[in-house]
This record gives structure tokens, sequence and C-alpha cells, in this order.
């Protein structure tokens, strides 16, 4: 069941978490990751669904927080593990990139805000949508694999 | 620079370097998750979402307002048929690369660049829902 051990997952979830709880005792903020990608488009694109007040009010801190996010890994590399490349192919990055930026906006959160900040919120709808992504993820990574494609 | 936008830059460092140590920067332990070889991934959802239940639902009870001002108020959405619908596309390209909104970014963090043109393609996704999808 966890041929990498269990203390990395537990050791990194609380990490993830008290960044989570940092940010919500300081400011009420919930820092979510998806609606990155809207709030930094409004800087760019005059459609009304992109200038909305929740995206121009949001966007200065999410670009804080993003860059964040990435220096955080960046310090984990230089202090423990190492600079790393994935093997997943080209396509794949890809196809699943625009899949995961178009179905976590419709969605309205992907595993950070349904995952962490709505099942804290003991939110019915994340709760339904955690299933929902973790199911699919689940089948097309099956898919995946039976068709020989590896990683 | 203000107190708020320092305040989410740091929370980010300790999010990004969480996200590394618990290996979901890689894309491949993702998929070994979500090809049901290594359950790790859901203690790690789960230890996550525990210490974030305690900052929204306990920490609110012995604290009026967030330290810098403004509103203790949970994440919740509406559903709708588009929730789940977004769910299932997400979980599709999730299970295809291994790599969702959060965790790009972290990969990036520890050198891999290959996730650049993933990071530009779900600004893409994220372009094109709001353009032909976005109400």
């Amino acid at each position: 069941m966890f041929p990498l051990g269990i203390y990395p997952y537990i050791i990194g979830g609380l990490i993830i978490g008290i960044g989570v709880a940092f940010v919500y005792i300081m400011t009420g903020l919930h820092s979510t990751q998806s609606s990155f990608f809207s709030s930094t488009i409004s800087y760019f694109s005059k459609i009304p669904y992109f200038q909305r007040k929740t995206y121009i009010d949001s966007r200065e801190w999410r670009l804080y927080f993003a860059a964040g996010v990435i220096l955080g890994a960046v310090v984990y590399a230089l202090t423990i593990s190492g600079f790393w490349t994935t093997d997943v192919q080209l396509w794949r990055i890809l196809i699943g990139g625009f899949l995961v930026g178009f179905g976590t906006r419709l969605s309205s959160g992907c595993t950070s805000g349904h995952g962490i900040s709505g099942l804290a919120s003991l939110s019915t709808t994340s709760l339904l949508a955690v299933i929902t992504f973790i199911v699919f993820g689940v089948i097309s990574a099956n898919i995946v694999q039976f068709l020989g494609v590896l990683p | 620079m203000n107190k708020r936008n320092i305040v989410l830059f740091i929370g980010g460092l300790i999010f990004g370097f969480g996200l590394a140590w618990g290996g979901m920067a890689k894309p491949e332990i993702v998929l070994n998750f979500l090809q049901l070889k290594d359950y790790g991934l859901l203690l790690l959802m789960g230890a996550a979402s525990m210490t974030a239940f305690v900052a929204i639902n306990i920490v609110p009870r012995f604290l009026p307002e967030p330290i810098l001002g403004g509103e203790f108020k949970p994440r919740t959405r509406q559903l709708s048929r588009n929730t789940i619908l977004g769910a299932v596309i997400f979980g599709l390209g999730w299970g295809l690369s291994g790599q969702c909104p959060g965790s790009s970014l972290a990969s990036l963090g520890i050198g891999n660049l290959m996730i650049i043109p993933g990071i530009a393609a779900m600004f893409i996704g994220a372009y094109a829902m709001g353009r032909f999808f976005g109400s």
C-alpha cells in the first residue's frame, strides 16, 4: 500500500496544512491554487468572466502565493532532495495540462480548493468534487497504463 | 509590499515546501497513486485538510477575526452540474499527466522544467473555459 512509507506523505500533508492554516488565521483568505490561472488572466483579458471582482481583488496576492509555492519547492530541492525532471511525455503534459486548467476552473476548485480547503470547511460540494476527480483520475491513469504508456 | 502579500508569500513557501516533501511535485508519484500502487497521497490530503480544519473550524472560536483583519468564512461552493463536469475533466487530465495546479508550480520549483508547457496549457485551458463557457 505504501512502498515509500507513510511519513513523507503525512509530514508533507501537515506542512501543506500549516501553510493553509497560517494564511487563514492571518488573513481569513483560502490559499487555494487553481483560481491563480483565472485571476492572472484578468490582467490581460477584458472578457467579463475574467474581470469579475473576485479575480481582480485576489490577483495580486495569488501571484505572491504562487511565487511562494515555487520558491518553497526550490528550497526543498536545494536543502533536501536535489533537482529532478519528469519522464512523463510532453504530449501527456500538454493535453493533461489543458484538461486540468479547463476542468478545475469549470469545477471552481482543484486538489487544494476542493481537496484541502473545501473538505476542511466541511463542504459537501467539495466532497463530491473530490470523489469525482479521484475516480476519473484513477480511470484515466489506468487507461494510460493499460495502453502501455509509461511512466 | 503590504503585510497581506508577505503573509501569502510565506504561506506559499510553506505550501510549496510541503508539496515537494510529500512527493506531489513529481507527476510519477501522483500517477503511482492514481494507478493504485501507492495510497500515500490519501494520507497527504487527509493530513493537510485536518490541519486546515483546525484553522477553519476551531481557531475562530478563540479568535474573533483574522490577525490582519477581514473575516473568517469557511470555503463553500454551490453544487452545480459544472462542479461535477469540471471535476470529471480535471480528473481525466490529472490521470493522464500526473499534474494539478499547485503541484505543477512546486514541480517547477524542484527543477522540473518539463512542466512549463503543462503550466502554459493550464492557462490556455483556464482561458478557454472562461472565454467559451464562463458566465
